[in-house]
């Protein structure tokens, strides 16, 4: 069974080979290819999940090694695969919605051209993504951490016909780098602490580190995760990402490699456990995110931007419960699963939206959708209910069991991370219920485009409405169904570990109010968006407002701070290469240049100056080498 | 009784001479070279002259085909290690440096020969085909006689019996065991190459020229190899390799007339270098090096290549084995002396390399350069450096060969282009020929992925192996200089814009695309795989004594 391991990444891959090799034969049906690799990748990953429930609890994570990568002297990297309980949450995931993308991509991408490239990029996601969760090392898993960089790259950049596409490509992939640079880092601490980079000997070696190299170790890690799941400060490309077409922008930047960020600090509980002040860091940078992601939302007109930063700040609510230990670990993979469900959904539905808008963003632009786009409608209102956290749905108890373990933690601390994810929940509902009003209800803002085409909106294809009914479900009930007798809670114990939190509140007091505090939001949204009807061009609103619509000054002060000194440093570089290094390698060549110009005069091209040389050559040869006998 | 009575005296006392004992077998591949030759010199005197040069090209490659055959069958009998012994009463060796360099001048005289025979580059006279060699040798430049013989499309096709004979003395230069044979073998190789150089068909007297200076210096250098051996007779008592050895370690009997000169060191220090100066004349090593250019640049290119490739291959096989058999106890004599050539050579042949204008002559100067790296391997006095300088001499004699090939090609009204103004913009006209040529260009400078580095690695590995880091440091900036002039060419023919009235590339026939394909196959698998080769050169690199 366990040899089913290394097939659910080989099958997307060989798609993704089999694609971009293929040519123009393929053109017709690639994407079916591409889609059924996907569905029987995640038909692999079903029947190794039934076949993990049907063992006890101590033996559900495997091992299956596949080849040694890079034996030399002591140091030694394997390709080898580790499905435990934590990882196979994710191949569910990954597979199951990356399946129903793939589906809804189909109709989505009909009409381009490069459809067929785009399904390979999809596959190669696909693989790299398994790569990452699958790995039983940190080698391992940099390689889909990597792989899954240069999708996203290529993805964003996808209609590389648009200069903003192109830019925002290039903008995912250099932020990335610095993240990459953490974990990269990361590896080498762990080699130089440890000789090794798997998983199971780091973690059992960890206990006997220092903990400065620990906290090392972990802010290493925290940056990695930074860079890939778009947290402060390294959060400024997600929001140019949505440049992507929206298949990708819901699978990559939604639901998927964003939350890669997670994966990486829960996998490596054993090491941050152990490192307090790093977790203080993790919980600072996801606390800061979820409020930073919430403001940047509110203030967004364009749809996919708005639900961008929705993202990342449902990844800070992640982040932060990762950073509380034991106490949230499980909890913050509940809410990436449930988010993963929901938000993927509400970005199909978009998606759905700009598909019968003529690829219109601005909400200011939309209105009164609901009439022409009733199944579009009714999936995006339940992803809506559940991101707001209303009683009952997915998002209601995975949100309200990070609050718990937000307030659990204790002291002003467990306030302070308290009310920020109420205040978060709060403005959640805001600018949710903003979207939702601007874009299905009201009067109709309708724009032609800038061809003049009026927008006809219409419900999509089956194709595209298929996948986004079947993550309703999710929406609707994954949560309810994890929380039923702490059945996730349970399953994913025995790799995260758990401690049952002591809040200051009873449950039943969190969940109201937080219920109180999205009511709040959802009220506030009416005021201002639903009471009275929505002006076409943006008001100059306040300074926060204006703040908030740049995505908080973000990339003016990265500009600032980072892009300004750094050219300035490569200005100063260039002078010293140009006036020092290049005068002394242009003189080094001038100095040869000149000395072959007089040897050349020897070559006179009379014979008996050539005799003469010879001559002149064995008498020093003679006379050498009877010195070297007398000397 | 002087010593001229004692050996009369003792000459006297052995009156029959006995019949030599000649091993055949073994020898079969210089036989069946020497008697392809004589059967080329009957069909030139026998045969009429339009069936000529189809003939001779078909004895040519029956003779050298037939004998690297015998080479590759020798080498399975275990001729290279086993079974290797001294052949014809002691006057030839056959072992894993001979068999492995002679199947090299084979192959590559093989491709050379293919170069000889092609016939379309040139315009055709009268519909004769005519190739790159003189109508008439014997003809005054410029005169009559010659007009009448290019008029009727005459060809040389003495070329084809006259390499044979070059290429027997060079199967035997690296076999022989003793100084005379050697001195012979160095004789039988050169005196041919002096014709061939003076039989271009375009540019006349600038290939007489270089023919005379070549015969000049070369039988000049000569009279130094054969001083030499005169002295190391007197000092030794013999002359050979083996025996030459034993007396320097002092384990032979003195002969007793010689008991005076045996003593004396100068005779023995004065000999080896002035056999040194004969082998470093014909591989090219500074300060032995002045004709190198002048001939490449006058001899007809086919034969350049051949020259560059296999005469260096030859010589530096008999300066392995007579530094290796004959004086491996000397090593703390010779090896700085060397130590001086090889830096010279390297330095010396990249720097005035730099300033060449002409592809001819800038691939002399390059062969200057490689010189003095595969010196450096010779230095290394162990078999890892007889490996290295085996294989680097394999690597190399393809690359040359396929890079001369390529000269050939580009051509204008007054023959080759080899003016290297003429080559800019090349690779935007003959993308194709332009990228051989790159490959090859980067092959000598010893680029990763290409025969020439690995060549490059093994010999600077051996050398640093036996001692010699800074040899190594100055080989490593030398290819530095090296690599310079190597891209130059890359960038002009790349990224300059092709001349108006530029030299056009002619399509040439099977047989010169097959020495380039060769060549390019050789220089990247050699570069990929190098791994067999190298093997087999390190069985190879034992010498028997």
């Amino acid at each position: 069974m366990n040899s089913l391991i290394p097939l659910l990444v080989a099958a997307p891959l060989a798609g993704a080979a089999l694609l971009l090799l293929g040519g123009r034969a393929l053109d017709r049906f690639g994407h079916w290819i591409a889609t059924a690799l996907a569905a029987l990748s995640c038909a692999f990953g079903l029947v190794l999940f039934f076949d993990m429930l049907g063992r006890d609890t101590e033996h559900r994570a495997v091992t299956e090694r596949l080849f040694s990568w890079i034996p030399v002297g002591g140091f030694r990297a394997d390709v080898s695969f580790q499905l435990d309980q934590l990882s196979i949450v994710f191949v569910l995931l990954i597979t199951g919605v990356g399946t129903l993308i793939h589906l809804y991509s189909v109709g989505y991408m009909a009409h381009d051209e490069r459809r067929r490239r785009f399904f390979a990029y999809l596959n190669l996601f696909l693989a790299a993504m398994l790569i990452l969760v699958l790995a039983d090392n940190y080698l391992l898993l940099y390689v889909g951490w990597e792989g899954v960089g240069l999708a996203s790259y290529l993805l964003i950049g996808f209609w590389q016909h648009k200069p903003s596409a192109a830019t925002a490509a290039k903008k995912a992939f250099i932020v990335n780098r610095v993240g990459d640079m953490g974990l990269s880092i990361a590896i080498m601490l762990m080699f130089a602490e440890f000789g090794s980079f798997a998983f199971r000997p780091v973690f059992s070696a960890a206990g006997d580190a220092s903990e400065g190299k620990l906290t090392a170790i972990a802010l290493m890690l925290l940056l990695a995760a930074c860079g890939k799941s778009a947290q402060v400060p390294l959060q400024s490309w997600l929001g140019d990402a949505m440049e992507g077409p929206t298949p990708v922008s819901a699978l990559i930047h939604a639901a998927t490699m964003v939350t890669a960020g997670v994966y990486l600090i829960t996998r490596s509980a054993s090491i941050f456990n152990l490192a307090p002040d790093a977790q203080t860091a993790v919980v600072v940078v996801g606390a800061v995110t979820l409020l930073f992601g919430a403001i940047v939302g509110c203030a967004k007109d364009d749809i996919k931007k708005a639900l961008a930063g929705s993202t990342m700040s449902q990844i800070g609510y992640m982040i932060m419960a990762a950073g509380l230990g034991p106490i949230g670990y499980a909890f913050a993979i509940m809410h990436l699963v449930t988010h993963g469900f929901f938000k993927a959904g509400l970005f199909l539905g978009a998606g759905s939206v700009m598909h019968g808008m003529n690829d219109e963003v601005n909400m200011r632009h939309y209105g009164g959708l609901r009439k022409y786009m009733p199944w579009t409608f009714a999936t995006f209102m339940a992803g809506y209910l559940a991101i707001i956290g209303f009683p009952f749905l997915s998002g209601f108890f995975s949100k309200d069991k990070i609050i718990e373990a937000a307030l659990a933690k204790g002291g002003t601390e467990g306030w302070i991370l308290g009310t920020c994810a109420l205040v978060g929940a709060a403005v959640t509902a805001f600018y949710m219920t903003r979207v939702v009003l601007l874009t299905f209800f009201g009067e109709k803002r309708w724009q032609p485009d800038a061809e003049g085409h009026r927008p006809h909106p219409h419900e999509s294809p089956r194709t595209m409405v298929i996948p986004m009914v079947v993550l309703t479900f999710g929406s609707l009930f994954a949560g309810g169904l994890f929380s039923l007798g702490d059945s996730f809670l349970h399953f994913l114990e025995p790799v995260t570990g758990h401690e049952e939190g002591h809040a200051p509140l009873s449950a039943f007091a969190v969940s109201a109010i937080a219920t109180v505090c999205m009511a709040a939001g959802v009220g506030l949204a009416w005021l201002k968006y639903g009471r009275k009807p929505v002006p076409v061009q943006a008001p100059r609103g306040s300074l926060l407002t204006r703040a908030a619509r740049r995505d908080l000054l973000q990339d003016d002060f990265n500009h600032a701070v980072l892009v300004r000194p750094g050219s300035a440093l490569a200005a100063t570089l260039v002078f010293f290469d140009s006036k020092g290094l290049d005068g002394f390698v242009n003189g080094l060549a001038a100095a040869i240049g000149g000395l072959s110009g007089r040897l050349r005069r020897i070559q006179t091209g009379y014979v008996r100056t050539y005799a003469l040389s010879m001559f002149g050559g064995t008498l020093v040869l003679v006379a050498s080498t009877l010195l070297m006998r007398s000397v | 009784m002087s010593p001229i009575h004692a050996l009369a005296a003792a000459g006297g006392n052995s009156p029959s001479i006995p019949a030599p004992h000649v091993e055949y077998g073994q020898l079969s591949p210089m036989l069946v070279v020497f008697g392809a030759a004589l059967v080329g010199i009957l069909a030139e005197a026998f045969l009429p002259r339009r069936l000529r040069a189809a003939t001779q090209l078909g004895i040519s490659l029956a003779g050298l085909v037939g004998g690297f055959v015998a080479v590759v069958v020798l080498a399975a009998q275990g001729h290279a290690t086993t079974r290797a012994g001294l052949l014809a009463m002691g006057s030839v060796a056959i072992d894993g440096p001979a068999l492995f360099l002679q199947g090299v001048i084979l192959l590559t005289a093989v491709l050379a020969v293919l170069t000889y025979a092609e016939g379309r580059l040139e315009p055709r006279i009268n519909g004769h085909r005519i190739d790159a060699f003189a109508a008439q040798a014997a003809a005054v430049p410029g005169g009559e006689q010659e007009r009448t013989a290019t008029r009727e499309g005459l060809r040389t096709t003495e070329i084809y019996p006259l390499t044979l004979f070059a290429v027997g003395g060079m199967l035997l230069f690296p076999a022989s065991n003793d100084l005379l044979t050697m001195f012979v073998a160095l004789e039988v190789l050169s005196l041919p190459l002096y014709l061939m150089c003076a039989l271009a068909r375009r540019r006349r007297l600038l290939s007489q020229e270089a023919a005379v200076k070549y015969f000049l210096l070369g039988a000049f250098a000569s009279a130094f190899f054969l001083f030499g051996t005169a002295l190391l007779y007197g000092y030794a008592g013999t002359v050979r390799l083996g025996e030459i050895a034993d007396v320097v370690a002092g384990t032979a009997p003195v002969t007793p007339a010689l008991a005076v000169t045996t003593q004396n060191d100068a005779l023995l220090l004065i000999g080896l270098a002035m056999l040194a100066v004969g082998l470093l004349f014909k591989v090219g090593a500074v300060p032995f090096h002045s004709w190198t250019p002048d001939v490449y640049q006058g001899a007809p290119t086919p034969v350049s290549g051949f020259m560059a490739a296999a005469t260096k291959t030859a010589a530096f096989g008999a300066m392995l084995r007579l530094f290796y058999v004959a004086f491996p106890g000397l090593r703390w004599d010779w090896r700085p002396v060397m130590w001086g050539v090889a830096i010279l050579t390297m330095v010396v042949g990249s720097i005035l390399a730099v300033t060449q204008q002409d592809v001819k002559r800038l691939l002399a100067y390059s062969s200057v350069a490689h010189a003095g790296f595969i010196l450096t391997g010779l230095i290394a006095t162990d078999r890892r450096g007889v490996a290295a300088v085996l294989f680097y001499l394999l690597a190399y004699s393809f690359v040359t060969l396929g890079a001369f090939a390529v000269v050939t090609l580009v051509r204008d009204s007054k023959g080759e282009a080899t003016h290297l103004s003429n080559w800019a913009g090349l690779g935007r006209r003959s993308p194709l020929l332009a990228a051989v040529f790159a490959l090859f260009l980067l092959a000598f400078a010893g680029i990763p992925l290409t025969s020439g580095f690995t060549g490059k690695f093994a010999v600077f590995q051996a050398a640093a192996g036996g001692g010699a880091t800074p040899l190594v440091i100055v080989g490593v900036l030398s290819s530095a200089i090296a690599a310079f002039f190597y891209i130059r060419v890359i960038v002009l023919m790349f990224f300059s814009d092709p001349q108006p009235a530029g030299p056009a590339v002619a399509v040439p026939s099977a047989l010169t695309a097959t020495t380039i394909a060769f060549g390019v196959l050789v220089t990247l698998g050699l570069g990929l795989l190098p791994q067999y080769f190298l093997d087999l050169a390190s069985k190879a690199s034992l010498f028997i004594r």
